[in-house]
């Protein structure tokens, strides 16, 4: 019996690494809206995203902490509106004095993002297999 | 009793200091829910949520830690290598301190649930290729090892593999596509759950056998399906995390299809019912079991969610709600504490006829009625958030809050009931363990 449990947990360490494999490999750039963002800034972005531990109240597509909204695509209200917020604060929301460079970074990252599609539930259709797919 | 006599012990005793400063970093952080100015200059949910996460999933690593190798050198019938366990102890030590005065200092920079500067993966990620070394040492003297050494063995190995996947964000290349760098996230988030209750279920397994005395369990045919298939689980369905983002169709498809085996568990323990109400009247006033008995519970009503929030079409009314926090404090909470505070009593209080006392059975209580108080408010706050997601026209988000707010107010009164309860219950415990028994 050792040897077919053994057996059964390659098959499935192997299959899991081809499937890992196959994700990391994966170049497609998922883009459904036509928002130009610079590439190598958004990366930069990503890393103030989270020095600022943004992800505690934020989400993206649905995933982070529930004290504030999602902002997947909250660049489509520009820079200024992003920017107001980190200025002033809002509630449980402190000030944040990022730098003109950080903030730019940040807004880049913000426009990868919208860029990548729609994280409002009401932008998706449901299939008749119970899967859902954005509209 | 010596406690740095054996390092499982350092390591259970570790675990439960950091259960304590979770259950007080999260009561505070819950205060701002209602008030968001509590704190804001000093602390503010920015420090207290990562301080109260990395509290919460240290304390499930650190304690499975002490209670693994606490089960080794009862397996084994010795407790070998005492010097590479303190080094493994020792590393994370270090690793604690650096975090915690990361935390506290504001100096951040990592992801969701290891918020902490990157480079403090590197002891923790030594810790744990020590922990692998040290563990098959250990049972290489084992000859036909139990399902519970294999969930351990494979816990071990995939939370080393995970993690480091988890930290590939640092290598640029994967932070070239936003959509991709968020997959490999959430995958590894995903995994490393279901690898660290590998660990965990495996010292379930292992305290059920002993206290049952069937030596025999741990070979059953049925322990080892159900085990491959948690394995499959873990492999194969994170995909249920990304059913919005929009990535290929194979890992939306094989996480809901991976997803739905676990009906065969929610079966199993309907199944399984009957014979634990009868055990459960013979083991009723031994602590280890009954937290066991209360890890079953949460399992069915955890599980039950889970099954419901992996259907895509569901997914779509629960995801990004609170729906999502009740299931991970549920699974937190419910799952892997019950059955880690089950191993405190097993391991460092074992005679049941010192577990006669009252505040113990008031916390237990206290603890399990908070926690379905908690968990519905939760949920509660889940559902207006999800109609507020398909309302027309779409209210303001902070209107959409303050609906939330009675339910605002019951979540923090049953999180307080909560931390008062476990504060009973570690209070019994610490009494008992230092307390000189006849």
């Amino acid at each position: 019996m050792s040897k077919l449990i053994l057996m059964v947990f390659l098959v499935l360490s192997i299959a899991f690494l081809l499937f890992s494999s196959s994700i990391y490999a994966d170049d497609a750039v998922y883009i459904k809206k036509p928002v130009a963002y610079d590439a190598n800034l958004q990366k930069e972005g990503r890393l103030v995203w989270q020095k600022n531990n943004c992800h505690v109240c934020h989400q993206l597509y649905g995933l982070g902490g529930f004290l504030g909204p999602d902002l997947t695509n909250v660049a489509e209200k520009g820079y200024n509106y992003m920017d107001t917020f980190l200025k002033v604060g809002v509630n449980s929301m402190p000030i944040f004095n990022l730098t003109k460079e950080e903030k730019l970074h940040l807004f880049e990252f913000l426009k990868a993002t919208n860029a990548s599609g729609s994280a409002n539930p009401k932008d998706y259709k449901i299939l008749m297999d119970g899967m859902i797919v954005q509209k | 009793m010596k406690l740095s006599k054996n390092t499982g012990t350092l390591f259970l005793l570790t675990g439960l200091g950091l259960f304590f400063a979770s259950i007080i970093f999260g009561f505070l952080a819950s205060i701002i829910y209602q008030y968001p100015e509590f704190l804001k200059d000093s602390l503010g949910l920015i420090k207290l949520r990562p301080m109260h996460v990395s509290a919460a999933l240290f304390w499930i690593l650190v304690a499975a830690t002490g209670a693994i190798y606490k089960s080794l050198a009862i397996l084994t019938k010795k407790d070998s290598y005492p010097l590479l366990q303190k080094i493994h102890w020792g590393l994370w030590i270090f690793s604690l301190l650096g975090i915690f005065y990361c935390y506290a200092t504001g100096n951040f920079g990592g992801r969701e649930y290891w918020e902490y500067p990157p480079v403090f993966a590197i002891p923790i990620g030594l810790a744990w290729l020590l922990f692998l070394l040290i563990f098959f040492l250990k049972v290489k003297s084992i000859k036909k090892w139990p399902v519970y050494v294999w969930m351990w063995m494979t816990g071990i190995v995939y939370f080393l593999f995970i993690f480091i996947e988890n930290y590939f964000w640092v290598i640029p290349y994967f932070r070239e596509s936003f959509i991709k760098d968020m997959v490999i996230q959430w995958k590894a988030a995903g995994s490393i759950v279901g690898a660290y209750n590998m660990l965990v279920y495996g010292s379930v397994f292992f305290i059920m056998e002993r206290i049952s005395k069937k030596a025999h369990t741990g070979f059953n045919k049925w322990a080892f399906a159900l085990f491959f298939l948690s394995f499959f689980n873990m492999l194969f369905n994170w995909g249920h995390h990304l059913y919005l983002v929009p990535t290929n169709a194979s890992i939306h498809y094989a996480g809901y299809i991976v997803s739905m085996t676990e009906w065969v568990f929610f079966i199993k323990i309907i199944y399984n019912w009957k014979k634990q109400v009868t055990e459960a009247e013979a083991f009723y006033h031994y602590y280890p079991y009954r937290f066991i008995l209360a890890f079953n519970f949460w399992l069915f009503f955890n599980l039950t969610l889970a099954l419901f929030m992996s259907i895509p079409v569901i997914n779509l009314y629960m995801h990004g709600t609170h729906f999502i926090t009740a299931h991970a404090m549920g699974t937190t909470i419910g799952i892997n504490t019950m059955i880690l505070l089950a191993a405190l009593f097993f391991f460092l209080v074992p005679k049941k006829e010192h577990h006669q006392s009252q505040l113990l059975n008031t916390g237990f209580w206290g603890i399990q009625i908070s926690l379905l108080v908690f968990l519905l408010s939760l949920m509660a706050m889940g559902f207006v958030k999800s109609i507020w997601f398909f309302e027309e026209p779409q209210a303001q988000f902070a209107e959409m809050m303050a609906r939330m707010k009675p339910f605002t107010l019951l979540f923090i009164f049953s999180g307080f009931s909560l931390f008062l309860s476990f504060l009973g219950v570690i209070s019994g415990f610490v009494f008992m363990l230092f307390k000189k028994h006849p």
